[in-house]
């Protein structure tokens, strides 16, 4: 490998890490409390996980083309590419919290009510604890496919290993589609095994 | 003034009476055992009895003072409840399970250590290793006795237990019968005891309630209660007979 090239993979691996951290940790920020309110609030949990699943369903190019225009979050470069990742880990997140806590044994909640738990206490004590494995499981399922939707961001500007695939594509160049292709499969893979190690770890008692 | 007292108490969801003019009182030193056939009422009793579930008419009162007007945590916090499914926390050692309320209320580390020990032992489940062992280590049994303890551990004036003993052996569901007695022979305590084994009510009660269709229709001292004369009395004890 030319060292230039050799150069360029770390650079553009940083950037796309930086892209997929960024959007986890407001994906992650944003979406675990959003699905502990879904299970608080009956009336939003269609509105919420409604909301979450449309954001999935829009083409990733067409999202960038909406976010663009708007001030503030848009623009051509990381940030938009960044609001459009997170949006799509969102649904995973969302879900996963709410199906682990709302799947935590009736008869477990209702004696922590009896016991004179608090709302926030059953939360933090009992649910979160119960339900950690599968949030987390949403968390890196997200993680994994964000690493890969990722390398569309280069379209607009964001960079990261998408440069590469994108570069590759204009001059036909399969050595430089594959620069890019392979350290984003080697992240993907890095972080299920990272993440499925830990959610194991999480595994309740 | 009675521990407890149930004045007229009516629970009405969907258009059906759950429970209709129910009217008992609770004393210390009593064990009031609720008797009754599957779905009579008798776990909605016990949830109106520390607030998770409240009259639709009628009052409930804990020491003269009505469910609603209770702070909903102080309320649960003084009142042991032993759950029909027990509901052990499965992330809990049975040490950290039995000792949860105490640090609830803030009791000190050795304090809430010394207490489980107590308990651990008055269960029968004193060795060591018990302490440290998760829910899912245990015999169904030694679990329901886990749940027992953890009602007791703050020591509370009023216990609710709701078919602590279904599904045992006979022996050791006779074991557990003589332990609930030692447990409660205080004459500082009440007890509302729910069941559908009338040998048991009898056994354990100081007073029978006999719930039919969300109606009372005998509160009886067991002896009484053996010569009642009404329609479920009467089905009940024909059970004493085979
Ligand atoms: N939240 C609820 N919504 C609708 N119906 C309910 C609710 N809770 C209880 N019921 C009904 O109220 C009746 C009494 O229920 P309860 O749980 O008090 O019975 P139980 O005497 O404890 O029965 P079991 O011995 O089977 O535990 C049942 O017919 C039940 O279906
Ligand atoms: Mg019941």
């Amino acid at each position: 490998m030319r060292p230039d090239l050799a150069n360029d993979v770390l650079r553009l691996t940083g950037e796309h890490l930086v892209l997929v951290a960024s959007s986890m940790a407001a994906a992650i920020l944003l979406g675990v409390p959003a699905g502990i309110l879904l299970t608080r609030r009956a009336g939003l949990r269609k509105w919420l996980l409604g909301f979450a699943n449309v954001a999935q369903t829009i083409p990733s190019l067409a999202l960038f083309g909406f976010l663009i225009p708007i001030p503030l979050i848009g623009g051509i470069g990381p940030r938009t590419v960044i609001v459009s990742l997170a949006l799509y880990a969102l649904l995973p997140i969302v879900r996963n919290t709410f199906v682990g806590i709302a799947g935590v044994d009736a008869a477990v909640c209702e004696s922590a009510v009896a016991m004179g738990m608090s709302d926030g206490q059953l939360l933090r004590q009992v649910q979160l604890p119960l339900a950690a494995q599968t949030i987390f499981a949403g968390i890196r399922i997200a993680t994994v496919t964000t690493i890969g939707t990722a390398t569309i961001g280069a379209a607009i500007g964001g960079g990261g290993l998408g440069v590469f695939i994108f570069r590759g594509i204009a001059s036909v160049d399969s050595a430089q589609i594959l620069a890019g292709a392979v350290p984003a499969a080697v992240l993907a893979l890095l972080a299920d095994g990272g993440f499925g190690w830990i959610e194991r770890r999480l595994s309740p008692a | 003034m009675p521990l407890v007292e149930f004045r007229d108490v009516g629970y009405r969801i969907a258009g059906r009476d759950i429970l209709a003019h129910v009217s008992f009182t609770l004393d210390a030193g009593d064990t009031l055992v609720l008797l009754g056939r599957s779905g009579s009422g008798k776990t909605t009793a016990l949830k109106m009895t520390n607030g998770m579930v409240f009259p639709t008419s009628g009052q409930v009162l804990v020491e003269g003072r009505a469910t609603t007007e209770w702070d909903p945590i102080r309320l649960k916090r003084r009142i042991g409840y032993v759950i029909q499914e027990v509901g052990l926390f499965p992330h809990f050692t049975v040490a950290e399970n039995i000792g949860l309320v105490p640090k609830l209320e803030g009791w000190s580390r050795p304090d809430v250590e010394r207490r489980v020990n107590e308990l651990l032992e008055e269960i029968g489940l004193g060795s060591p290793e018990f302490r440290t062992r998760y829910p899912r280590q245990l015999s169904g049994g030694q679990r329901q006795r886990v749940g027992v303890a953890r009602a007791l551990a703050a020591d509370p004036a009023l216990l609710l237990f709701d078919e602590p003993f279904g599904a045992l052996d006979p022996i050791t569901r006779r074991e557990l019968q003589q332990q609930f007695l030692a447990l409660t022979r205080d004459s500082h305590k009440a007890s509302l005891f729910v069941t559908h084994d009338v040998r048991e009510a009898l056994r354990l009660g100081t007073r029978v309630a006999l719930l039919a269709g969300g109606r009372l229709e005998t509160v009886a001292t067991p002896q009484e209660f053996r010569r009642a004369s009404t329609g479920q009395a009467r089905a009940f004890l024909a059970g004493l007979e085979d």
